[in-house]
């Protein structure tokens, strides 16, 4: 109850301090600062060559970012994105301000029509990606590392390890041992490193500032990424009783010949599992990404409308971000544990034998 | 839309991390892990096992330590019991023993009582006798002074006798 108090003033003084201080923005830059939350929450969400920090203000404070492109007439480029700010042209590149490639680094072709070069820069994206990967194998060796000259007689890990151990033994034996079958040993790495691969990206997604806030797991390229994994280790490792389900299921013959309704809608199944997977992970985190700006971003709407209906809406909002914050922490487990457990499933599935399905 | 469609670079970066964290993971971090606590828990199931197994050996022993406790004490009754008997066996073999000679000492006493009082009684007799015999010779000696009774005396002893031999 007291910490309740001590939060609520901690609170109210935050908004003093903050409210004059917009308010004295907003009568200096005139009419023209109002607040742009499409570009806000888009601007986060879609993935960016330069890491934007914060905005001190007039000044954009960001971290330049490798553009690496490769172009068929000119080759190969690699330059610091920082040449590209502010639509300058660089080496014949520019980022496009509308068209099909918004946002994308173009250069013109023979014809001046923009043309998209071959782009593998270091996003973003891509960076927050590999710092989150750096992350997630330093905090696994890490924990791995204390098994090292420890003998099954010594004692069970306490803290940290301890809690990792119960974590990974819950995916493992929970989720990978109970749905995909008797082989789940080939499938655990896989299986492992995906749930703790989304996860460490969705929890980094939620911290607000430098390492974290990168909108890995919430990017379609990525979650693409995660499910084709899965509709590979599916098909690849699937059993001849998985095909033989597909092609020729057990349905009354006149739904397989002449026409073949059920080995379609099988075949349509193979694709739409990795599709659902992909979307489910994209939109949720997608999604709770830009509920919690879209509430941020009230409080700045709302500090232009006046002392009185800002404070409120403040408070509100504040309070908010903070529970969809926790919400976002439960989903980033959520999501995390059912791409796996699908994932799972699915290789479980394909893993058919003709023993287990008479 | 943008959002929509999955850019290739993303996808580039995607694949050159995820696989070297997979291989990474796969290799250092998770089998680590998972096969400890699976032989963990198989020592674990191990030490209840043998500590089962040793719980039962020590009450068995308990048992058994029992079982000698009380065959222990039977014996030990049994040669109680035994000692007992041979105890009472001995006194009264002893006893009788005792009695037997006891009988024995005095019938002999008694014979040789016997033995002295026929010996005194003989005795006795003999000397009766003979003093009957002095006492008849002096009495006879005295009757018999004269001639007269002296056949009288004849005569009626040949009678006697001759009564006798009929």
């Amino acid at each position: 109850m007291k910490t309740l108090r001590c939060f609520g003033l901690f609170l109210f003084v935050c908004m003093i301090g903050l409210l004059p201080a917009h308010a004295n923005d907003h009568e200096s830059a005139g009419e023209k600062s109002t607040v742009d939350v499409q570009e806000i929450v888009f601007g986060h969400i879609r993935d960016a060559y330069e890491w934007h920090l914060f905005t001190y203000g007039d000044a954009h404070v960001s971290i330049p970012l490798p553009v690496i492109v490769y172009s068929a007439n000119t080759g190969w480029h690699v330059f610091s994105s920082s040449h590209l700010s502010h639509g300058e042209e660089y080496e014949g590149f520019y980022i496009a301000s509308e068209g099909n490639y918004a946002g994308k680094v173009v250069e013109k072709d023979a014809q001046g029509n923009e043309a998209r070069p071959f782009d593998i820069s270091i996003t973003k994206t891509a960076l927050s990606l590999m710092i989150n990967s750096l992350l997630l194998v330093i905090i696994m060796v890490g924990v791995a590392r204390w098994y090292k000259n420890r003998k099954p007689s010594s004692e069970a890990p306490k803290g940290f390890v301890g809690f990792m151990e119960m974590f990974v033994m819950m995916i493992h034996d929970d989720v990978i041992v109970s749905c995909v079958g008797k082989d789940y040993k080939r499938f655990a790495p896989y299986l492992l490193t995906a749930f703790f691969f989304i996860f460490i990206n969705n929890l980094m997604g939620l911290v607000p500032i430098f390492p974290g806030g990168g909108n890995v797991t919430g990017n379609i390229a990525i979650t693409l990424f995660l499910a084709l994994m899965t509709f590979l280790a599916v098909n690849i490792f699937g059993t001849k009783e998985y095909w033989k389900e597909i092609f020729w299921p057990d349905v009354p013959t006149w739904l397989k010949v002449p026409v073949p309704f059920m080995p379609v809608i099988e075949m349509f199944g193979i694709f739409t599992k990795p599709f659902a997977l992909t979307v489910r992970l994209f939109a949720n985190i997608m999604a709770g990404h830009a509920i919690i700006l879209s509430l941020v971003s009230i409080i700045f709407i709302t500090a232009s409308l006046g002392a009185v209906l800002g404070t409120s809406m403040t408070v509100i909002s504040v309070l908010f971000s903070i529970f969809m914050s926790c919400l976002e922490i439960l989903v980033a487990f959520i999501q995390a544990y059912v791409f796996t457990m699908l994932s799972a499933v699915f290789i479980g599935l394909a893993r058919v034998h003709h023993e287990e399905h008479a | 839309m943008e959002l929509l469609t999955p850019d290739f670079g993303t996808f580039f970066w995607m694949l050159v991390s995820f696989i070297i964290v997979l291989a990474i993971l796969a290799k250092f971090g998770f089998p680590a892990l998972v096969n400890m606590v699976n032989e963990r828990k198989q020592y674990i199931d191990d030490s209840l096992k043998s500590a089962r197994e040793a719980n039962e050996k020590l009450s068995h022993i308990k048992e058994e330590s029992e079982s000698i406790l009380v065959e222990a004490r039977k014996e030990q009754a049994r040669i109680l019991k035994e000692a007992m008997e041979t105890r009472t066996q001995i006194v009264n073999e002893a006893k009788d023993k005792a009695k037997a000679e006891g009988g024995r000492l005095l019938e002999e006493a008694r014979k040789q009582i016997q033995k002295e009082k026929e010996d005194a009684i003989r005795d006795i007799r003999k000397q009766v006798a003979e003093l009957s015999v002095e006492v008849a010779e002096k009495v006879l000696r005295k009757q018999l002074s004269s001639e007269m009774e002296q056949n009288g005396m004849i005569e009626r002893m040949l009678d006697e006798v001759s009564d006798s031999k009929k």
